[in-house]
């Protein structure tokens, strides 16, 4: 099982011949992920170590069964990309270009509703990983082990530090959604989607400063989420008005910051830790107990 | 980026929508010249990226050129909520007979865009939204469909405007929608929107946010930068290309990862508590490769700031495994001292995840006096803030 990614996941990579998305091919291959093929228009009839490259999504989702795709395309590209892939009826596309303006991702994400055919994760985002099932993004597989945390985050390195703490319990599948004002997957579908996972016992949540996206689970919680879960909020320090590094970490008076959010968590029975490693030993505790 | 009043109404006007004639100076003759040249009373409005400076006193009404004169020389220079006055806006003074509100803006929650309207105008619109949310409409706007004619008059209706305003408010709409998207803005605000004694609706004030992601393909808006009010590290770091945010304290910072160096500030100012307050100097994100280059600018940047007592290097080795990330520590200390700028102050280091023992053999091997190797996050934290402190102590002392 694990959520929306696992061992008959068929990746096709837009974006393969480039040099991050070469490289990435490769790590994704290497930690058992099946990538069928790449697409790059104008490069059909290429390979990539043996992955057929096709000039466009529909044709390389016809010719190998693809479906999943992963977005290495440059920030200028990005949304004619993950259109295409939207308009190929993708399942899964998991944006992981940094840097793509808001009014792209405004658009594309609102043409994947429209459509309804695509779930998007990120962009901006590290991937999502089911350990010893599959990966799709750059989430290192070598650093966790397959288990029954679920996990989401906006942070990419956080996401790591986290699935590192916690290598010794092993994770069903981690989301890094990514930082960014608008992203195609939040956590309350994160949530909602580990809520119904057999193979996910107890969630772990990162947020940080900036928006409501944190104080809205909270309330999806509440209401839906019968499974422990443990949070974690970075920002606590960070400075109003000022953008610390992911777009959509900006805080302006009140609301967004990092106190209201773990006071929000709190509010509704989620235990939040206080540094990365208190947060991964509440959900030791967790763990044990269940 | 936010732009100042005078920037946002360039870029108004440039997409038709109606403004005050006005012109920006920066000294007192300027604003003399600039009321002669619109030949009637003037408003001297101060350009700060702050809300409440009519409040303080940074608006000011001038009948004449050596009326303007004089108000500039009062504003310029004048610290608003600790923002310089560098610049004052000189434009046309306009008869209100009422003051409206309208803004286009980035939702994040519904992930689309919103229109706010409302006729309680001219006031902080926070606060109308808390105490009179019946005056504030607020649509939504899809991000493919845009603001249609339709959409437009859909806003007009739902704010209530005055009916004889109807269709140049209308008009307005879609000119600032037009702002919003072809300046790739995440929030277009115009307030007050007023309406003259003649029956002209005109934006008074302007508050423009541009996504700095989209500055590629708007060559243009390089002139917008503002260079006198940015921290001259957070230029340099810029320069960089990395992403600093300069902060009060004495711990420098460097880490990988937007995530883990916000977290890492947080873990140092719980730590710091414990040694008088000590808190983290900045923000420094050296993105997730951490080679040895960009650590060695990294250091730089954190390093030439005076208040930085002792740094802490946070790295996570992910897909870089840490004996590169070891490797690029080493390399960026030599490369330091090649420049001329031995490294003096004490760096705590953790590294930690992929290939984390060889990283810390390597740098326990290069055995340097000042990187000192921590194993978790949060004891380097606490050791940095220590060292921090008896730093501080010593100068005091």
């Amino acid at each position: 099982m694990a959520i929306w990614l696992d061992e008959s996941s068929r990746i096709l990579v837009q974006g393969m011949t480039g040099s991050e998305g070469t490289k990435h091919t490769r790590l994704m291959a290497k930690s058992g992920a099946q990538i069928v093929a790449g697409v790059t228009p104008g490069k059909a009839g290429q390979d990539v170590d043996g992955i057929p490259i096709f000039n466009d999504v529909a044709a390389a989702m016809a010719d190998t069964g693809a479906n999943v795709s992963v977005v290495f395309v440059p920030p200028r590209f990005a949304k004619a990309a993950v259109i295409e892939a939207i308009d190929a009826e993708i399942a899964l596309c998991v944006v992981i270009t940094e840097g793509i303006p808001v009014h792209d991702t405004a658009d594309f994400f609102q043409y994947s509703v429209n459509s309804g055919a695509t779930r998007i994760i990120g962009p901006n985002c590290p991937g999502i990983i089911s350990p010893g099932k599959s990966n799709a993004g750059i989430i290192p597989a070598s650093i966790t082990t397959a288990g029954r945390i679920g996990l989401v985050s906006k942070s990419g390195t956080l996401t790591y530090q986290m699935m590192y703490e916690l290598r010794d319990l092993g994770f069903s599948s981690c989301v890094g959604i990514g930082g960014d004002p608008i992203i195609g997957t939040t956590h309350i579908d994160a949530l909602a989607a580990f809520q119904d996972d057999p193979e996910t016992d107890a969630i772990v949540m990162i947020g940080e400063i900036g928006g409501d996206a944190e104080e809205r689970a909270a309330a999806f919680i509440k209401d839906n989420v019968t499974k422990p879960v443990v949070g974690y909020v970075a920002g606590f320090t960070a400075p109003e008005g000022k953008t610390m590094g992911h777009a959509g970490a900006i805080v302006s008076g009140s609301a967004g910051t990092a106190a209201a959010k773990q006071e929000a968590l709190e509010a509704v029975g989620v235990k939040v830790g206080k540094t990365p490693s208190a947060t991964a030993n509440l959900m030791r505790e967790i763990m044990s107990s269940l | 980026m936010d732009l100042y009043e005078y920037q946002a109404k360039h870029l108004f006007g440039k997409h038709g929508v109606p403004v005050t004639a006005g012109e920006v100076c920066t000294t007192p003759d300027a604003a003399h010249e600039a009321t002669r040249k619109i030949g009637s009373a003037v408003v001297v409005k101060a350009q700060v990226k702050v809300g409440g400076r009519g409040k303080a006193g940074g608006v000011k009404l001038a009948t004449d050129p050596m009326d303007a004169k004089g108000k500039a020389t009062g504003i310029l220079g004048m610290d608003i909520k600790g923002h310089t006055v560098y610049k004052v806006l000189v434009t046309e003074a306009s008869d209100i007979a009422e003051e409206y509100y309208v803004s286009f803006l980035l939702d994040r929650a519904n992930r689309s865009f919103l229109a706010m309207a409302s006729v309680a105008g001219g006031v902080d619109i926070e606060e109308v939204a808390a105490t009179r949310p019946d005056e504030l409409a607020m649509i939504r706007v899809d991000a493919l469909e845009g603001c249609t004619p339709e959409k437009a008059r859909e806003i007009v209706e739902a704010a209530g405007f005055p009916e004889a305003t109807r269709a140049q408010i209308e008009e307005i709409l879609q000119k600032l929608w037009r702002v919003l998207v072809e300046e790739d803005a995440t929030l277009v605000e115009v307030n007050p929107l007023v309406l003259t004694p003649t029956g002209t609706v005109l934006a008074l004030d302007g508050k423009v946010t541009l996504d700095d992601n989209a500055h590629y393909r708007h060559a243009s808006h390089a002139d917008f930068v503002d260079r006198d009010n940015t921290d001259p590290i957070e230029l340099r770091a810029k320069e960089f290309d990395l992403n600093y945010v300069k902060l009060e304290g004495e711990v420098g910072i460097v880490g990988n990862g937007a995530g883990l160096v916000m977290s890492t500030l947080d873990v140092v100012a719980y730590a710091g508590e414990e040694f008088g307050g000590i808190r983290p100097a900045n923000f420094l994100d050296i993105g997730g490769g951490a080679s040895a280059d960009v650590m060695a600018n990294g250091l730089d940047i954190v390093l030439n700031d005076p208040e930085v007592e002792a740094v802490f290097v946070n790295v996570f080795g992910g897909i870089t495994s840490c004996d590169a990330v070891a490797n690029g520590i080493i390399q960026a200390m030599a490369m330091l001292e090649a420049k001329g700028e031995p490294v003096t102050k004490p760096l705590v280091c953790r590294i930690d995840g992929n290939n984390a023992v060889e990283g810390r053999r390597i740098l326990a091997d290069a055995n340097h006096e000042l990187i000192e190797l921590v194993d978790t996050m949060d004891g380097a934290a606490r050791r940095v803030a220590e060292l921090a402190a008896q730093r501080k102590a010593g100068k005091q002392g």
